[in-house]
């Protein structure tokens, strides 16, 4: 079953790494990872999805609290959450193309940010799933190239994590 | 430049005024002496001379030079088994790092509080493939509880102080600070060392939640068929007098892992011996029998459980204590789980029985009893004794333990056969005389365990029970027993296999030994001479008590026993890999 970790940890060099070295030394899943500071510079923030059992997720938290840097670890798919991802997607678009995909992309709302004669850029944002959707509705051939950057969660009203 | 930040530094010690200055190598071994450390095992090399220089000009600690790293770590290890303070090892960048990996990791693996110095390249050289440079942080991340790397003088004494912190609190483990040489150089003000510590992301608890320990109650007292297993946890929590209170106030049987010997006498009736693989039957089968299951500072791995699935086929409630959340319901799924320091946990447990109305039913105990009983009277531990052609190792570590029974003595092991009869054998009445790898199972870890101990116990007697294997592993090490006057007794049960694989390529490759024959041994005897010790060669079952008497006697020597033992003789009983632990060999007749 899907999962979404949230993770405040202290912002030194390292720490990522110890992070990723628990999940591959243990063999835990990780389907996406985010990190970036927060708005405390000494913290970072981490958004990770992963998969797993019940029991998996209860030995992945554990894990993630025995580090020494982890400040503190919430499964936010336990509670109610959002999330969202940033996709950039650049998309073949000559001919007819150039009009459908622009109404694919506004369907989904996202924006075209580059265009050339031959090529869009579509920033779209969203949870994981709209951005696969939006994937699937387009001509797969005409995908040039993809970059996600992976779920990045909150929990919601007063679902708050901060130290 | 490397040397920029101890110039910002000296500009504001000179605004400080009064606060005087100190290179990073005099301000860590400032933090090793307001630590309280007494001994330093090392080697020295380039990138640490700065650091040997400090430790050159200093009186209070001894440093002990050893003959490889790896055993420096062991020797420091075995001292913090033996004494549960934190060891200490020093080693040079690069090599000097990689030989000590082995000697963390066992630490690691057993929850060993452990300091490790390693040197490193100057700063400015890090990530030029530096001479002797490794990636010091990289490639001990996952054998450490913790590690460092001082990037300036003027974070030295916090980081020491950080260091010995997360090494001895909450579940121990060693902790590395690597440090580059332009830091051990660079002067930095040192206002003394500092007296706390606060780590926002690190406060391991100690307390148990008492509505958790009174469920504990609750089910120890309504239990029929009650068991108390403990494993390293108790041994590391000082514990063993909460524990021996405990079992004596509710009368329930006991065991010990191979960790937790000692933890509760061996001679007392309520203990059942060690249980898993190789653990007795009716320590195994009250594991698998009982209706409740205490378990305290034990992780129930692989070699106790045996099959899990096997184990889970057997309803029992199963309370778990322990300092590490990550170490329960991790193999086996616990119903009342109890995150705590064991001691604190134990005390309140204690204090709840005694003040409880609710007593243990002693009609189910006494007839649980009797079941153990009758699995004892199996006398699984029984083997040919009658036999006098040739030396029997179990017969060894009983005469041992006979002599030895009254005496402070202290035993080591390495891994492997020996390791195993030694633990069967040797009735370990007292917590931390039993020093082994358990975790990890490292060959190799006897004599520089011994000579650690010996040195910060030199009234005490050390034994070194191993093989003709596992000791070569670090034998270098008698050089440095003769250097430090550390004079131990090493039993090296001779049966000229690595009989450990032996046993297993006979039981489970149908005696196909495959590279298990240690051909071309030495002259055991020779080498401990020429290593200016005393070697002693025996071969006939009545010559072992002498030998082991002659060892005693030459008290300010340290002394080989070259043991010639039966080449044949397996380890039993025996859990078979991927066995539930009731499925037992008890002896060669079960093959």
């Amino acid at each position: 079953m899907k999962h979404i970790i949230a993770v405040l940890l202290e912002n030194e060099p390292g720490a990522l790494s110890r992070v990723v070295g628990l999940f591959s030394a243990r063999g835990y899943n990780i389907e996406s990872l985010t990190v970036a500071p927060t708005e405390d510079p000494s913290l970072s923030r981490m958004t990770i999805q992963t998969t797993g059992s019940d029991d998996v997720i209860e030995q992945i938290t554990k894990h993630l609290n025995r580090l020494i840097e982890v400040v503190k670890v919430v499964d936010l798919t336990e509670g109610a959450y959002t999330e969202r991802e940033l996709m950039l997607v650049k998309v073949r678009a000559v001919g007819k193309e150039r009009e459908e995909m622009k109404r694919m992309a506004d369907i989904f709302r996202g924006r075209v940010i580059d265009v050339t004669d031959k090529s869009y850029t579509i920033e779209l944002t969203g949870d994981l799933t709209k951005n696969d959707a939006f994937l699937e509705a387009i001509d797969r051939s005409a995908i040039l190239e993809t970059v996600r950057t992976g779920a990045c969660g909150i929990g919601r009203g007063e679902r708050i994590l901060r130290v | 430049m490397e040397t920029s930040k101890a110039e910002s530094a000296s500009i504001s010690a000179t605004a400080g005024q009064s606060v005087p200055e100190l290179r990073g190598a005099e301000i860590l071994v400032k933090a090793l002496q307001a630590e309280n450390v007494k001994f330093i095992w090392g080697y020295p090399g380039g990138a640490v001379l700065h650091i040997y220089d400090a430790l050159f000009k200093q009186e209070i600690m001894q440093h002990v030079l050893v003959r490889h790293e790896q055993a420096a770590v062991h020797a420091a290890d075995g001292f913090a088994r033996a004494t549960g303070e934190v060891g200490v090892a020093l080693v040079t960048s690069g090599p000097g790092l990689t030989n000590a990996v082995t000697g963390i990791a066992t630490a690691y693996m057993d929850s060993i509080p452990m300091v490790i110095i390693s040197g490193q390249v100057p700063t400015a050289a890090i990530g030029l493939d530096a001479f002797q440079e490794c990636d010091t942080v990289g490639i001990t991340r996952p054998i450490v509880k913790h590690n460092f790397l001082v990037k300036d003088a003027r974070d030295m004494a916090e980081v020491m102080k950080k260091a010995f912190h997360i090494a001895r609190s909450g579940r121990p483990g060693p902790v590395v600070v690597d440090v580059p040489k332009d830091v051990s150089f660079n002067k930095a003000p040192f206002p003394g060392y500092p007296e706390t510590v606060h780590m926002r992301s690190y406060n391991p608890v100690r307390k148990g939640h008492s509505g958790q320990i009174r469920k504990a109650l609750q089910l120890l007292m309504a239990a029929k068929r009650p068991y108390i297993y403990t494993g390293g946890g108790v041994l590391l929590g000082n514990a063993s007098q909460e524990l021996r209170a405990l079992v004596d106030m509710l009368g329930f049987p006991c065991t010990n892992t191979l960790m937790g010997l000692g933890a509760y006498p061996a001679t007392d009736p309520k203990f059942l011996g060690m249980l898993g693989m190789h653990g007795t039957l009716e320590a195994n089968n009250a594991m698998q029998n009982c209706d409740v299951l205490l378990a305290v500072g034990a992780r129930f791995d692989d070699r106790v459980i045996g099959n899990p699935k096997h184990f889970a086929q057997v309803e029992r409630k199963i309370i778990h204590v322990d300092i590490d959340p990550s170490s329960i319901s991790k193999r086996v799924k616990v119903d009342v789980p109890i995150v705590g320091d064991v001691k604190d946990v134990l005390q309140e447990l204690i204090a709840m029985v005694k003040e409880s109305t609710a007593k243990p039913d002693q009609q189910n105990l006494s007839s649980w009893w009797s079941m153990i009983e009758s699995w004892r009277a199996r006398d699984c531990m029984k083997y040919d004794s009658t036999n006098t052609d040739v030396i029997k190792p179990q017969r060894v570590i009983e005469t041992l333990w006979e002599l030895t029974k009254d005496a402070d003595a202290y035993i080591t092991s390495d891994v492997g056969q020996h390791q195993m009869w030694a633990a069967q054998y040797y009735k370990f009445n007292e917590p931390r005389r039993w020093i082994n790898s358990g975790g990890l199972g490292t060959m190799g870890v006897g004599i520089p365990y011994a000579m650690g101990i010996k040195l910060a116990k030199p009234d005490s007697e050390v034994f070194c029970v191993t093989g003709e294997g596992s000791v070569q592993m670090c034998i270098q090490e008698l050089s440095t027993c003769l250097q430090y006057n550390t004079p131990i007794k090493i039993l090296a049960l001779n049966n000229r296999y690595l009989g450990m694989v032996r046993q297993w390529q006979e039981i489970e490759y149908s005696g196909r030994y495959s590279h298990s024959y240690m051909d071309a041994l030495p002259d055991f005897v020779k080498l401990a001479e020429a290593y200016g010790h005393v070697g002693i060669l025996v071969e006939r079952p009545e010559d072992v008590e002498p030998a082991l008497r002659e060892a005693r006697r030459l008290k300010d020597r340290t002394v080989f026993l070259d043991i010639r033992t039966d080449p044949a003789e397996n380890v039993f009983p025996m859990v078979r890999a991927g066995k539930g632990i009731t499925e037992m060999i008890m002896g060669a007749e079960d093959l």
